[in-house]
């Protein structure tokens, strides 16, 4: 049997198992808090695993791998800056974020504020961030489905990314949050155990000496010494200073980008408590920092076996150290086999990733948009879910159409820049909402929109976008902007928008601030867990 | 929605000693910290960035000062993990319940939405 043959055997299974998961989530999703927050009825370990699921992107898994196969330590520099954000969001925001919202990020910023121009502004950056991630994995997933099953025609590219975003809309139609949740668990506890799993054989070829893995990826490289060591991919030395600039910005939008992504903060309101909320981060540091050092030696362990056969994006280095190792240790059956399950597992992290941000999205629109824009409040708990479920069909279907458009672009730059929208403005607006007193909301809708418009207005005038051969347009040249990543001046403008905004205007209430403040910090009235 | 509540409640629970210290707990443990943590960041991403001879120094064999470095962002990340952790249930949670156990009793708030 061929490992394509097996690959979609085991994908199938997954699907098949999934899809169960999610027909039985959808009898037990009836309100809204089900599928919003899974009835909020998800364990601490439980939602750990799902936040792991659903942080650890393909773009991490084979991306990460891949960057340390191709150009050495410069891919766990990245991986560094996903892991130490969480610890923003342990201290800061998990907590106060379960104990003062409902639903959604724009929950704790309308608490005190005016909501509808809150309320629009946040749910206008959860969509826009949302589909920037959406879209670079969709269109990922296109490419490495070709890589993986040998589908290299541009049809095949267009029916994976049709099947992944039908896929995605049952899981979060029918499942909402219960649904999605699980998805993601299972696939984490899949990726998890996938990459322990070639991560012990990789260590155990080279008798669980890291020095000796390090020395042959260093010369299998043809790179040498300057393999292990920062500045062959971000900030060369040939970049200049600018370069080293792009660099700093790119490890500020990480670390402060993970706790302003909406996907990420409504995990938190899918627990019974502020308690469990702690623990789940908890869990999820966990999970999330041993996977990127098991990471680590599966790129060490590419460049050091596989060198030569890995394609340009880097993204096929950890199937290919799948396949090799298996066969030095198994034979040809066991490559095969180990290539398979490398290929299903990448499959199941698309999926589970892509469904969290389906979900974070329509749910903004629903809860934020619709019933408190749109309808001021009026609206039953049925409809909300009703038109919850429309947005998430609609939503993915536009992912679809974009995707397919973009196929052949170089859209990976979406990644980051949802990372720095994320940092630039829904970071400030959280900050300041749950710890300065006279935040008020012009100084809510400057953040966020000063923050959103900065960092898209400089990614486009930059050279992810125009002006270089792997942009995005290729062919034409309209940058302005040495940076491809804004951080470094966008996140600055975001915060310093709030603060005008907040003290150009009179509006302020100190009652509300201390509902806020003993709400967040004590679960006084937090909402409860309706479980089934 | 949630019940409307008569906000003078917040303001005086607020405005108690019990909740000042519960406050005062908190932010000067978390603050400072993720101001620590950030620039122990920083400084590892500066040195990737500035110093990078520095970096490749070897240690012992090929491992060299980058690659302890990166792991011990990785420590320092489970280690304040694990304090935070154990500060909260030590230092706040216990407050915490007490304010919370209060205003129910008192029915001074109501639950929220369900």
């Amino acid at each position: 049997m061929s490992h394509e043959t097996l690959s979609t055997i085991l994908f199938v299974v997954f699907v098949a198992g999934t899809l169960g998961i999610t027909f039985w989530a959808s009898r037990n999703t009836k309100s809204a808090s089900d599928f919003y927050a899974g009835g909020r009825s998800f364990s601490g370990l439980q939602n750990g695993l799902a936040i792991g699921g659903d942080y650890m992107s393909a773009a991490s898994f084979l991306g990460i791998a891949g960057i340390i196969a191709l150009s050495g330590y410069d891919g766990f520099l990245y991986s560094i800056g996903f892991l130490v954000a969480w610890l923003v969001a342990l201290l800061l925001v998990a907590e106060l974020m379960r104990n003062s919202g409902k639903y959604t990020m724009a929950d704790v910023l309308a608490f005190r504020m005016s909501p509808r121009p809150v309320r629009t502004a946040a749910g206008v950056s959860t969509i826009v961030v949302s589909i920037f991630y959406l879209l670079a994995q969709m269109v990922g997933a296109g490419s490495l489905v070709g890589l993986l099953l040998g589908v290299t025609s541009q049809t095949g590219k267009v029916w994976t990314i049709i099947a992944v975003g039908l896929l995605m809309i049952v899981y979060v139609v029918f499942g909402g949050m219960k649904g999605t949740t699980w998805v993601q668990i299972v696939k984490a506890v899949m990726l998890m155990v996938g990459a322990a799993l070639i991560t012990l054989l990789v260590l155990g070829k080279f008798g669980f000496n890291l020095s000796g893995l390090l020395g042959d990826a260093a010369g299998a490289s043809g790179k040498g010494e300057a393999f292990l060591k920062p500045g062959l991919k971000y900030g060369t030395e040939a970049q200049g200073i600018w370069g080293k600039i792009d660099l700093i910005s790119l490890g500020l939008a990480l670390v402060l980008g993970t706790a302003g992504l909406p996907h990420v903060l409504i995990r938190f309101y899918t627990v019974p408590t502020a308690r469990d909320a702690r623990k789940s981060v908890l869990w999820g540091i966990g999970i999330i920092g041993v996977f990127y050092l098991l990471t680590l030696v599966l790129g060490f362990g590419a460049a050091a076996l596989v060198h030569g056969k890995i394609d340009k994006s880097g993204n096929t280095a950890a199937p290919l150290l799948a396949q090799e190792i298996g066969t030095q240790v198994f034979g040809d059956v066991g490559g095969t086999v180990l290539l398979a399950v490398i290929a299903a597992v990448a499959f199941a992290t698309i999926l589970a990733v892509v469904a969290g941000l389906t979900l974070a999205s329509s749910s903004s629109f629903a809860h934020d948009l619709y019933a408190h824009v749109f309808k001021r409040g009026q609206v039953t708990d049925r409809q909300e879910v009703v038109v919850a479920r429309i947005a998430a069909f609609v939503i993915g279907a536009v992912a679809i159409a974009l995707s397919i458009f973009a196929q052949s672009l170089n859209v990976a730059f979406l990644v980051s820049l949802a990372f720095a929208v994320a940092a630039s403005g829904n970071l400030p607006a959280i900050l300041y909402s749950l710890f300065w007193k006279r935040f008020n909301t012009a100084g809510a809708v400057s953040a966020i929109y000063g923050g959103l418009i900065s960092a898209v207005v400089m990614v486009i005038f930059s050279p992810v976008v125009s002006g270089a051969k792997t942009a995005m347009f290729p062919d034409v040249d309209f940058h302005l902007i040495a940076l491809s990543n804004p951080g470094i001046f966008s996140i600055p403008i975001g915060f310093l928008c709030g603060y005008l905004g907040t003290v150009l205007s009179k509006e302020y209430s100190a009652s509300k601030y201390a509902e806020i403040e003993v709400r967040s910090l004590t679960g006084i009235g937090a909402e409860q867990a309706t479980g089934h | 929605m949630t019940v409307q509540h008569d906000p003078s409640v917040y303001e005086r629970i607020q405005a108690g000693e019990q909740f000042q210290e519960l406050r005062r707990r908190y932010r000067s443990w978390a603050f400072p910290m993720t101001i620590a943590f950030l620039v122990w960041y920083l400084l590892y991403v500066l040195l990737s960035g500035f110093a990078r001879d520095f970096m490749g120094t070897k240690l012992f064999g090929n491992i060299n000062v980058a690659l302890v470095f990166g792991v011990l962002q990785f420590v320092s990340t489970f280690l304040i993990a694990w304090a935070y952790s154990r500060h909260a249930a030590a230092k706040l949670d216990p407050i915490a319940d007490e304010l919370r156990a209060g205003a129910e009793n008192r029915d001074e708030v109501g639950e929220g939405a369900k």
